[in-house]
């Protein structure tokens, strides 16, 4: 599998996510968002940041970039997508998601270790995962405040379209453990075509030993053996 | 023609806009009691050219839909004045 990681003016979990799949034995290219050529990348990860600057609304607009119909046209077509915080803003922004990422409940820039429960083995980038275990990753945002409609909020539910919810150390989710107010505790969605994944939590950068966190490489290990089986 | 447009962004009613709340808490504080329901949004203007008072009209209708205001969580509104 390839994979392309789109790059903002703004983005700066690009290397993190390229190194940690380039670990992994991985083939990773960074895409610059003016281009419209994906260059064969079969799996497009939009990154972490603060693409340009969060002006206006976060993600807004980078949605606009020129990449941005090439990536459009890629998840339409079934391709996979998957953005990770600022990414995740992007994707809500474009419509590829459900929802919005509001200002955060208490209105503070949140950078700390959370844990995420799997609530849907069915998406690839679930498919492995252990759903009774209180994975530990790290958040980095302002905006991670999900919200959506009542209608749209029913779908996900009814769809197993969300992935992830925020729980404590002892997988139980919480009113406590949900560190930015988002409803019902999302943490992390996919679309009903279970093809475009968005999570505010940064799985990349629990990743290597030497953190002392390889919680996020669980995830991302698995992503890779679940589309090989694929 | 040129226009001017003044554009107001505000979080939908619906919707918990902390901002509000905490400067709401500060007017307080401040010992301005009477204040209640502080909501913050954006105040936008630009210039437009177009042949009438209606094209300009659907130029900023068009902006803000697609990308000034997020209708998802924020309504807007906008006067349109020739210049």
């Amino acid at each position: 599998m390839k994979f392309g990681v789109v790059v903002f003016p703004g983005s700066n979990c690009d290397d993190d996510t390229i190194g940690v799949l380039e670990a992994m034995g991985q083939e990773a290219i960074k895409l610059w968002h003016k281009d419209t050529d994906l260059q064969g990348a079969d799996f497009l990860i939009l990154p972490g940041g603060f693409s340009y600057g969060d002006y206006l609304r976060s993600g807004a607009i980078a949605r606009f970039s020129p990449i941005m119909d090439k990536v459009i046209e890629h998840a339409s077509n079934g391709g996979y997508l998957m953005g990770i915080c600022n990414g995740f803003q992007v994707l809500v922004e474009a419509g590829l998601l459900p929802g919005v990422l509001l200002r955060n409940d208490k209105q503070k820039f949140i950078s700390k270790n959370i844990y995420l429960k799997t609530q849907s083995t069915n998406s690839l980038l679930t498919n492995g995962l252990d759903t009774e275990k209180a994975y530990k990753i790290p958040i980095a945002h302002a905006e991670g405040r999900y919200f959506a409609d009542e209608a749209t909020l029913k779908q996900l539910n009814d769809n197993n379209q969300v992935l992830f919810r925020y729980c404590d150390e002892n997988a139980e989710i919480t009113e406590a453990s949900n560190p930015n107010g988002s409803l019902e505790n999302i943490a992390g969605i996919c679309n009903a075509g279970r093809n475009v994944f968005g999570l505010m939590p940064h799985p990349e950068r629990a990743a290597d030993p030497l953190l002392s966190n390889t919680d996020g490489l669980e995830i991302l290990k698995q992503l890779i053996s679940s589309e090989v089986l694929a | 023609m040129k226009f001017v447009a003044e554009i107001n962004v505000m979080p939908q009613k619906e919707i918990l806009d902390p901002q509000g709340k905490a400067v709401k808490l500060g007017l307080h504080n401040l010992g301005i009691d009477s204040v209640d329901n502080v909501r913050i949004g954006k105040h936008i203007t630009l210039e437009v050219e177009a042949e009438s008072q209606k094209a300009a009209e659907e130029q900023v209708e068009i902006a803000c839909k697609k990308l000034l205001a997020n209708i998802i969580m924020e309504e807007f509104s906008f006067v349109v004045t020739a210049v």
